[in-house]
């Protein structure tokens, strides 16, 4: 499975017309939005509140306070320039840029509209934020170092359920630390797994992936009813606290945000620092990329392919079972059946989003994040809206986005293929 | 496969034919169902199920799948909406399509089911009924080819948008079930009114026994059986879509639309989708509540890739895991043991038949030896 359909030629100048007609129509998106905003979000009457400090900080900030009519109608006008210069001028340089705008403007009207009159807390929001993108930014970092070297893996929801799964059991058998490195081994368990059926086997990577996550949610459906239910205390993990850094964890917003968090925050970061830097510096990211791109190429100039992919794909896999802990040893400390509820597929769609890339991965899966803790939060404003449709709202910014997107975002090229040595 | 092992492989299959077939068609899913049972014997061991019990678990899926007419009933209800949804999946496949949408397809079909038969129930049943079906099939094919005409329009690979339509789909029947000309009279908690008996698929056997569930869907699920194989293999179109599922360069080259064949093909695999929500709906559960659709979409994968994407493979494929769920209920109650478990022996099964070359490691002596390893790719 190749991600990007078609791929424009880097070679080719001029604007092919499949492009052109994307940029027409996501400017006509983005006109259509601005129009939304207006009509929708036309009636805020009121100041907006943004509480940015909480009670008990050290550095106490003002709150935020802005006329929301005054700057929705702003908001709008600029979304419908947007729109329609990249609906004349069709495509180049700006469109994704003035799509990404687009959107964030239309989330900032939305927001003043719901807090008009009211208060609201924007850091605890952000914190939130952080803390569910992280599940998803751990899948799509394990999906980014499957896809590199050509393995799709649809498995990451399999491999994240295994990975909370464990934290869970033995967390409760051994303590939080042992919990969180078993998750890890059996995420690369997994990993493996996957590796050898599409690697050795050659069995079809969509396939795999789906067994895989048959196989992991049957399981661990089947051993939490059979076996959690009458066990309790088989299911009863320590959970790791949330860590405040000294100094940094003071700073006003982005002290709560970024460093007063648990092990999984500061390990996803870490993470994709560290893997930035491998993938796209050092000389084993580069022959891994080269086995995603053209194996027979890498294969000439004597990189084990095979070897490669495996070893990508089971760390892959040991990062999405780091992940899937958080859903147990870093939130409740108790395995549910299907508990990651596929956000496995949206880390999938982050990736793609995110362009192959761990920091692409990370800011798509904070946009994820983002979204979800706007509509818990936003539940208690009471707007107007149905919350469903709230909740619908990442989804339907996703489609837009990869419609508007993927022309520009391509995928490795050898991606989804197996290769067989000669 | 180098050229010479296809040379090979082609000289035999003309020396004596039918012997690949028969091991690829016949020989491997039996040792794909042997293994995995054993492992799920070895699972149960694991979680500490006694000898004893694993012996009457399995003796009570054997039971609840063909034992009994009941059984029989019950296999043949679980299978219909996975065939149908199944089709669908295995139909996009052969377009080059990956639909992971069926779940989110089949919701909107069995809404669109469920509001037509309550709104129009003073209806005569040979207008409804139909009625109910026709509009279910319509809404999933028109939910399927949102995917499709962007994947056409813009390129967003189905994966993506499909996954997020499933989503989508959910809240989206939330929010319905609470809308106030669709929630039950009297009811706080998000269900639909009932179908009326007039829009219902009727019972074949309850002149039987009353408690035998199988309806009327199993005869629209052989007919799909019948059209989606003469649609792929008899028609232009379906020429069309296996030719772009092929080669997606050489089918333009040929001069076929690929936007419209990728529309049509997304479409047809939706509507068949939107028919197993109404399946379901009109047959079985005589009203909508949230996830109603119960991961048959998501099973629905399994099937179509179990069954080589072929309708008649989609059918056999689709009765073993109505066999598989229908016995794994008489198991839960006659041994204690988990309906889950029947999630990981679908799981080896498909992990068995989709990687020949495994089975083949493990169970040598059961295969002609001269392939030397090299299975099918």
């Amino acid at each position: 499975m190749t991600l990007a359909v078609d791929r424009p030629d880097p070679a080719a100048p001029v604007v092919d017309k499949a492009e052109r007609r994307r940029a027409q129509i996501t400017g006509g998106v983005l006109v259509a939005l601005a129009a939304f905003i207006v009509l929708v979000f036309g009636d805020a009457s009121g100041d907006a509140t943004f509480r940015l400090s909480r009670p008990r900080d050290v550095w106490v900030i003002g709150d935020l306070v802005v006329p929301a009519l005054p700057v929705i109608y702003v908001a709008a006008a600029l979304t419908a320039f947007l729109g329609a210069r990249l609906f004349l001028r069709g495509g180049g340089r700006w469109s994704t840029l003035s799509l990404g705008a687009g959107l964030a403007l239309a989330v900032i009207a939305f927001l003043l509209w719901a807090t008009a009159g009211n208060a609201f807390s924007l850091t605890g929001m952000l914190q939130a934020t952080v803390v569910r993108a992280m599940p998803i930014a751990l899948g799509a970092l394990a999906a980014v170092f499957c896809e590199r070297v050509a393995v799709v893996n649809i498995a990451i929801e399999g491999m994240l359920l295994a990975g909370a799964f464990t934290g869970a059991l033995m967390g409760s058998l051994i303590g939080g630390w042992g919990g969180l490195l078993s998750a890890v081994v059996v995420g690369g368990i997994f990993g493996f797994i996957l590796a050898a059926l599409v690697v050795t086997y050659r069995m079809d990577q969509i396939i795999a992936g789906v067994v895989i996550n048959l196989f992991v949610l049957g399981l661990t459906s089947y051993v939490s009813s059979q076996v959690f239910a009458e066990m309790r205390h088989l299911n009863n993990a320590p959970v790791f606290r949330a860590v405040k850094l000294p100094v940094l964890g003071d700073i006003p917003v982005i002290g709560p945000m970024l460093f007063h968090q648990n092990i999984f925050v500061y390990g996803a970061f870490v993470m994709v620092v560290v893997s930035t830097y491998y993938l796209f510096h050092t000389r084993g990211g580069l022959r891994a990329r080269a086995v995603g791109e053209h194996p027979r190429a890498a294969d000439t100039l004597g990189i084990d392919v095979y070897w490669t992919r495996y070893v990508h794909v089971t760390v892959g896999g040991m990062i999405a079972g780091f992940g899937g802990a958080w859903f147990t040893l870093g939130s409740v400390g108790r395995f549910d059946e299907n508990m990651t509820g596929g956000r496995g597929f949206i880390a999938l769609a982050a990736m793609i989003f995110g362009r192959w890339h761990p920091v692409g991965a990370l800011l798509a899966a904070l946009v994820f994040g983002f979204s979800d803790s706007l509509q818990q939060k936003l539940a208690l404003l009471q707007t107007p809206i149905p919350s469903e449709f709230l909740a619908m709202a990442p989804y339907v910014a996703t489609i837009i986005v990869v419609a508007g997107l993927i022309g520009r975002a391509r995928a490795p090229a050898a991606d989804g293929k197996p290769y067989i040595k000669d | 496969m180098s050229m010479q092992d296809t040379a090979t492989r082609k000289l035999l299959e003309r020396a004596a034919p039918g012997r690949v077939d028969f091991e690829n068609l016949v020989v491997v899913p039996l040792f794909a169902v042997v293994a995995a049972l054993i492992l799920g014997a070895l699972t149960m061991l694991a979680t500490n199920v006694e000898p004893a019990t694993i012996g009457r678990s399995y003796l009570a899926l054997l039971q609840g799948s063909v034992g009994s007419l009941g059984a029989i009933s019950e296999t043949l209800t679980a299978a219909a909406p996975l065939i149908l949804a199944g089709l669908g999946l295995a139909l996009g496949f052969r377009a080059g399509l990956f639909n992971i949408g069926a779940e989110g397809q089949i919701l909107m079909g069995g809404m669109a089911a469920v509001i037509c038969g309550f709104s129009f129930s003073h209806l005569p049943f040979a207008v409804l009924m139909p009625l109910c079906v026709i509009s279910g099939g319509a809404a999933g094919a028109f939910y399927a080819s949102i995917a499709g005409w962007l994947r056409a329009a813009t390129g967003a690979h189905e994966v993506i948008t499909t996954i997020m339509l499933n989503m989508i789909s959910y809240r989206l029947v939330d929010y319905m079930l609470r809308l106030p000309w669709v929630q039950r009279p009297g009811r706080a908690d998000p269900i639909s009114q009932s179908v009326p008996p007039n829009a219902e698929l009727p019972a074949l056997l309850q002149w039987l026994d009353p408690n035998l569930r199988l309806h009327a869907g199993i005869f629209l699920t052989l007919l799909a059986v019948v059209v989606v194989h003469w649609l792929l293999f008899r028609t232009k179109l379906g020429f069309e879509f296996r030719a772009s599922g092929a080669s997606p360069e050489a089918a333009r080259y040929a001069g076929m639309r690929a936007s419209l064949i990728i529309v049509l093909a997304m479409a047809t695999a939706g509507m068949l989708a939107g028919l197993a929500g109404a399946n379901q709906v009109l047959g079985v559960l005589g009203r909508a509540s949230p996830g109603f659709s119960a991961g048959i979409g998501f099973d629905a994968i399994a099937v179509a890739l179990l069954g080589r994407s072929h309708p008649v493979g989609v059918l056999f494929a689709g009765l073993l895991f109505g066999a598989l769920e229908a016995g794994g209920r008489q198991m839960q109650v006659d041994a204690g043991v988990s309906i889950d478990l029947i999630g990981i022996i679908q799981a080896l099964i498909i992990v068995f038949i989709a990687a020949p070359l495994l089975v083949r490691a493990l169970f040598p002596w059961g295969f002609r030896r001269p392939d030397s390893g090299d299975g099918r790719s």
